[in-house]
């Protein structure tokens, strides 16, 4: 039954239980305070600093808690304030009919605050799902155009080399070999998101770690981006001696892929891109730089929001893979910061701690005596 | 020398792949294509080059498609047709309502797309006619607002006959249920559907060869109506 009342801001984060006992605290509390000054003011002004008190708990609390308040103060304005007093008799006619007004207010103050406040709560939760919904159309939009267009592509290209093959000239069939691969690759990238995405949410993502060469796993996935880094100069630079790091390397593959195929994607043809990797206080830090325009200061801190895409983004995209660089550096325990270079371009800086173990160094010291000697 | 000797289509998208498989599709059938990759370079090949038909996307980079067909239509009386990725009733609906010819969602076939394009530029030449509509076993004359199916004269009612007539006139163009509405029965009835659901039936009892397969006025779910010539 529990879902039968309103739970408003302050109220929601009070228990039931509280607020009862906060209730019945306050009336008690302003009570005493008035009762030590009654000699000094009338019952009327009593019954005012009652019907405050009242009101400023039906504005926190549930509609229960606050009609125990108004039947409480009701009874203890008559016990302790009205002629004749200790006393729930009341005396005269006028009192009998203050009494009765000041209990049909205290009803009514209470009540309205209640359906004020549910009213409230009612436009509240509309906005709030007219928000979902909008944000769930965005959303829906930008994924079936994600899908859609490559898939449209490789129809219209089979359409195309299936029905009039005659129609076609040898470089009208090559092309539209091309898109149907450019097409399938952009397709399979999508899926690969989804699917990393989805072990994401569920929270079973389990790193199986391994000693990893980090420059080959640079290198190697430098090569899967031959294509759409052609024409650019990429300036890879490893610290000297830097020792195999536990990683999972599927992960973090996947982690270098995503940063270096947006910086290919997003940043103007022929401008450098820059990757790092060193050991500082113990941990791997991974640096992807480039040249482009960088990100705006104010959407900086969404980027790595699952399916957020820049206000300006003119080029297609699920707003998938940084919210997957960012699932799979944390799955290894770190952390991954976006800056602005000073000259323009954007700065991921990958942090991960406890990757180079103790024996490693071992390992390394040996190396090293073993290549002096 | 007219300069113009093929139909030019404008294609509006800004995925370079779907321009490029257009431009492939269209050339190979013979027309000549120009491609814009945002909105603002379309509405200016619109203008300095007045090409016979567009293709627009709705979702361009610089401002919606339907936006774009909106300040197209102000001076752009040519085909216009619609080839996106959204699939919901609302945006076809507002896409035809603000003067798009014809709606199709991506993914397409390709032989669709082409016999979008050839009804689209066929109503817009069609406009040069005389009264008499000829469709396959129809005859809608609207000098004299006769109809004869198989050269017998059909009893229509008012109404009927000005639906028909407002169909013949839109050869091959999807007509919403609020545009049917509105043009029938005046603006104070675009909500009532169960009129025209009504009046679609007589006419399809009496123009179609059976009734429950059209192929005159075909239902375009929860959009509108298309008219087509039928099947030879």
């Amino acid at each position: 039954m529990q879902d039968v009342f309103v739970t408003p801001f302050i109220g929601s984060r009070i228990g039931r239980p509280r607020q009862y006992l906060l209730s019945i605290l306050s009336v008690c509390l302003v009570s005493a305070v008035c009762f030590l000054f009654s000699s000094y003011i009338g019952v009327e002004v009593v019954a005012f600093v009652l019907l405050l008190t009242l009101s400023l708990i039906a504005m926190f609390f549930d509609i229960l808690p606050v009609l125990l308040t108004a039947l409480l103060s009701a009874l203890i304005w008559d016990y302790f304030f009205l002629l004749p007093r200790y006393n729930l008799q009341v005396g005269n006619t006028e009192d009998r009919i203050l009494l009765s007004m000041y209990f049909v207010i205290a009803m009514v103050n209470a009540v309205l605050t209640y359906k004020i406040r549910q009213i409230e709560k009612i436009a509240r939760q509309k906005e709030e799902k007219a928000k979902t919904l909008k944000l769930y159309n965005t959303l829906l939009n930008s994924l079936s155009h994600e899908f859609r267009t490559p898939i449209a592509t490789i129809i219209g290209a089979t359409d195309n080399l299936l029905e009039q093959p005659e129609r076609l000239t040898r470089d009208d069939s090559r092309k539209l070999l091309t898109e149907i691969s450019v097409a399938s690759l952009r397709l399979n990238r999508h899926v690969e998101n989804l699917l990393n995405m989805s072990r994401l949410e569920s929270g079973f993502i389990q790193p199986k770690k391994d000693w990893q060469d980090v420059h080959e796993m640079i290198l190697s996935v430098l090569h899967q981006l031959e294509e759409p880094l052609t024409g650019r100069r990429v300036i890879v630079s490893i610290r000297d001696g830097l020792p195999p790091a536990r990683l999972d390397y599927g992960l973090m593959e996947q982690v270098l892929y995503n940063l270096l195929h947006n910086a290919a994607l997003y940043t103007p043809p022929g401008t450098p891109v820059f990757i790092s990797a060193t050991r500082f206080a113990g941990e791997l830090i991974l640096i992807v730089e480039d040249d482009g325009p960088g990100f705006p200061d104010n959407e900086i801190a969404r980027v790595f929001d699952k399916f957020y895409r820049l206000a300006n983004s003119r080029i297609g995209g699920a707003g998938l893979g940084l919210s997957i660089v960012k699932g799979f550096v944390e799955a290894h325990n770190g952390s991954i910061e976006l800056t602005n270079r000073a000259s323009g371009g954007a700065c991921f800086i990958i942090s991960i701690p406890g990757c180079f173990s103790r024996e490693t160094e071992a390992v390394k010291k040996l190396s090293y005596q073993l290549s002096v000697s | 020398m007219n300069l113009k000797t093929t139909t030019e289509i404008l294609v509006i998208d800004d995925e370079t792949s779907i321009r490029r498989i257009l431009e492939i599709t269209l050339q190979s059938h013979g027309y000549s294509i120009l491609q814009a990759a945002t909105a603002q370079e379309g509405l200016q090949l619109t203008a300095t080059h007045s090409p016979d038909l567009i293709i627009l996307d709705l979702g361009l980079p610089d401002e919606s498609g339907h936006t774009t067909l909106k300040k197209m239509r102000e001076w752009f009386g040519k085909p216009v047709i619609i080839l996106s990725v959204l699939s919901g009733e609302q945006d076809i609906i507002a896409a035809l309502d603000n003067g798009a010819n014809d709606y199709l969602i991506k993914p397409f076939r390709t032989g669709e797309l082409l016999a979008r394009i050839r009804s689209a530029m066929r109503s817009a030449s069609r406009d040069d006619e005389g009264p008499v509509i000829h469709l396959n076993g129809l005859e809608i004359d609207l000098s004299t607002r006769t109809v004869k199916k198989d050269n017998e004269l059909l009893k229509l009612t008012a109404t009927q006959y000005a639906l028909l007539a407002l169909f013949g006139r839109n050869i091959g163009k999807v007509l919403t249920h609020q545009y049917l509405l509105r043009e029938i029965w005046g603006s104070d009835h675009v909500d009532q559907l169960q009129y025209l659901r009504v009046f679609i039936a007589q006419l399809r009892k009496k123009i179609e060869k059976d009734a429950n397969y059209p192929e005159h006025i075909i239902t375009e779910s929860g959009v509108g109506y298309r008219f087509l010539a039928g099947s030879n």
